[in-house]
């Protein structure tokens, strides 16, 4: 089984107001039975590396205009879309945020299952029926062959999002890229899909790309992080590294404001990050994230590049790099 | 005491029978004290917020505000009541109107108090300050603000009549974690200067655990358990209780992965057709043939005020079960 390796993805969103730089030299990779999970804040672009990915981006204004985003030996940025038809829902599939819009709500669960077993494995009548009963029986929908003749409004979110999780396991995809997929539900069911999500990967070897904001899942679920911020990673490594030893000082942040069980009382202060994110209409030059940053100096004027300070361990920033000032900003 | 409620009901009629959105929810909230609220939706925690600020009609119980009934008031006596208690909503983009400047949103509770327009321009500015937004915000729109900004805007307008409680409902679930920090700490702050009370209203504990004194958890509209949220957070006596703090995710990966979960099973039953007894009975590891008969009532779970209502005590098991002991 292939993972995914995306290479120096680039993508501009082409507006009346001009380019703007959406995603900058995005490069991440997940192995087969690994999670990498993706942070960071909305407009930070990790939804839009998950359209990307899947070619699904807006198109007009998005276009990817540079890097590769190799499935095994296939790039799929380059793919011609009747190609792409092929591999999406298949090698590559994607669940969502909101699992109640994302469903068709006049199809039935089951005939929106057995659509992607026609589409890319033939399996027609009888048999996709069995297959999407044994599917919804996967995901831990009871009663399976019942459930298959409901449309989606009988169901709870938690329910939608295990549909949809069925849709998108149904052909063992090699990759499956989650995009806030317990965000719109309830702690104990989010507790319930991010179970059933390990077990399924455990069970056929799939790499999970997790996007989420949410620390405290990034921290049950991930094998590795990548942290973004203004369309750029700005931190990667293993998820331990980045949670005990944190290098950007936005990763730092966004520790710092995430309230950790047990510890903080009633009387302690949340660590905040001043200011918010930077529109990508008015992205600063250099370091996006300089103007909110504590350690921020002369040579932030320049942009950082993602450079590796410890094994495995990447970040882009000066101040974690050492960087003398004066030599920066003579690079 | 600044706000108490006593068995409080609220009920709707729906095509499929009677709601009991809340049912029997008693409490009581002091000057510069935050009542946390936490259980997840549908529990009927919004809909008590909404009673208390009587937005919704309450079938059962009474509503006393610094010791005055207004349980049932009308017309002019509930249009006086109302500055003392206002609201943060959810979602600061649909909370202000789009097409109103800052300074009117923020000036209009005191324009429907009948404030003359001189006042209401220094107190707009005034508010600004406290809640650091940029003394020119008042001619702008909503827009032009970010999420945490527009937050900051609600707040500031809650503020314009200086409420005596204020409800918070889900006020930083909207935002990103770097400004719910942020939004969090401006809640504290204003707290500490004004003294003002707060029914502090999440589904996130790891929120309600940095603001609140005290703690209640709701479930299908009833109170399953509550006391000092250092207590409750720290010994919960109610499976229920046990299970969300288990389910609520760390963040802490060497934590995450040695930790024994309880993963509840199944979803919230529905509220129109609650299960006999307890409640809680159709999802608890623990339910017995006792549960399904027996509806149990809130009790003193331990000496120093925590409440619970389960009819076993379960603080044991719930240890033994941390260190792998079957119970």
């Amino acid at each position: 089984m292939a993972g995914l390796d995306v290479r120096g993805l680039s993508v501009s969103l082409f507006t009346r107001g001009g380019v703007l730089p959406a995603l900058s030299e995005v490069s991440l990779s997940v192995q087969p039975g690994r999670t990498l999970a993706l942070v960071g804040e909305s407009g930070c672009g990790k939804s839009m590396t998950a359209l990307a990915i899947m070619r699904l981006l807006p198109e007009p204004p998005a276009r990817i205009i540079a890097g590769q985003v190799m499935l095994g030996d296939t790039d799929l940025a380059a793919l011609p879309e009747r190609r792409m038809l092929g591999v999406r829902g298949k090698a590559v599939s994607m669940i969502f945020q909101d699992p109640m819009s994302s469903l068709n709500p006049v199809v039935t669960v089951g005939d929106q299952i057995m659509e992607v077993l026609r589409r890319h494995e033939g399996l027609t009548g009888r048999a996709a029926r069995m297959r999407a009963a044994e599917l919804l029986a996967l995901v831990g929908i009871s009663d399976a062959e019942a459930r298959l003749d409901e449309y989606p409004h009988r169901l709870s979110g938690g329910m939608c999002q295990r549909v949809m999780i069925a849709i998108a396991i149904a052909c063992r995809p090699a990759v499956l890229v989650a995009d806030e997929p317990t965000t719109a539900l309830d702690v104990t069911v989010q507790a319930q899909i991010l179970e059933l999500l390990k077990r399924l990967q455990a069970e056929t070897g799939m790499a999970l790309l997790l996007i989420t904001h949410d620390l405290g899942v990034v921290a049950e679920m991930a094998d590795e992080v990548a942290v973004m911020y203004a369309g750029r990673v700005v931190e990667q490594g293993p998820v331990d590294a980045i949670f005990a030893a944190p290098l950007h000082p936005y990763t730092r942040g966004l520790l710092g404001a995430t309230p950790s069980g047990g510890t903080a009382g009633r009387h302690t202060r949340l660590a905040d990050i001043p200011g918010s994110v930077p529109s990508l209409a008015e992205l600063p030059a250099g370091c996006a994230f300089a103007p909110r940053c504590p350690l921020a100096f002369a040579a932030c004027a320049a942009q950082p590049p993602l450079a590796t300070l410890a094994p495995n361990h990447l970040a882009a920033c000066f101040a974690a790099q050492g960087m003398p000032a004066d030599a920066a900003a003579g690079a | 005491m600044l706000l108490q409620a006593r068995d409080i009901g609220v009920h709707f009629a729906t095509p499929r029978g009677l709601l009991r959105a809340v049912a029997g929810v008693s409490l009581e909230i002091d000057a510069g004290e935050t009542l946390g609220l936490v259980g997840e939706s549908g529990c009927g925690k919004s809909t008590l917020g909404r009673a208390i600020m009587r937005l919704v009609p309450i079938a059962e119980g009474e509503l006393l505000l610094e010791g005055q009934y207004i349980t049932r008031l009308e017309g002019t006596a509930l249009k006086q009541v109302r500055p003392k208690v206002q609201m943060v909503f959810q979602d600061p983009v649909s909370s202000l109107n789009p097409r109103r400047r800052v300074g009117s949103l923020v000036g209009q509770p005191l324009s429907v108090a009948g404030w003359s327009r001189r006042d209401i321009a220094d107190r707009v500015a005034e508010l600004l300050a406290q809640v650091s937004l940029p003394k020119d915000a008042a001619d702008r729109y909503p827009h032009e603000f970010s999420g945490g900004q527009r937050q900051r805007i609600g707040i500031a307008r809650a503020l314009a009549l200086s409420p005596k409680l204020v409800i918070c409902d889900e006020p930083v679930s909207a935002l990103d974690v770097s400004v719910r920090a942020q939004v969090v700490n401006l809640l504290k702050d204003i707290q500490d200067r004004l003294g003002v009370g707060y029914l502090f209203i999440s589904h996130d504990l790891s929120v309600v655990e940095n603001v609140a004194d005290r703690l209640m958890v709701m479930y299908l509209g009833r109170v399953v358990e509550q006391g000092r949220a250092a207590d409750v957070l720290a010994r919960p006596a109610h499976p229920y209780t046990h299970a969300l703090l288990s389910a609520a995710p760390v963040a802490n990966p060497a934590l995450a992965r040695t930790r024994q979960r309880v993963v509840l099973q199944g979803e919230l039953p529905s509220p129109v057709s609650p299960p006999s007894g307890c409640a809680f009975r159709t999802r608890c590891p623990f339910a017995e043939a006792r549960c399904a008969a027996e509806a149990p009532l809130l009790r003193p779970a331990t000496a120093d005020g925590q409440q619970v209502a389960c009819h076993f005590d379960f603080s044991e098991r719930f240890a033994a079960q941390a260190t792998g002991v079957p119970a």
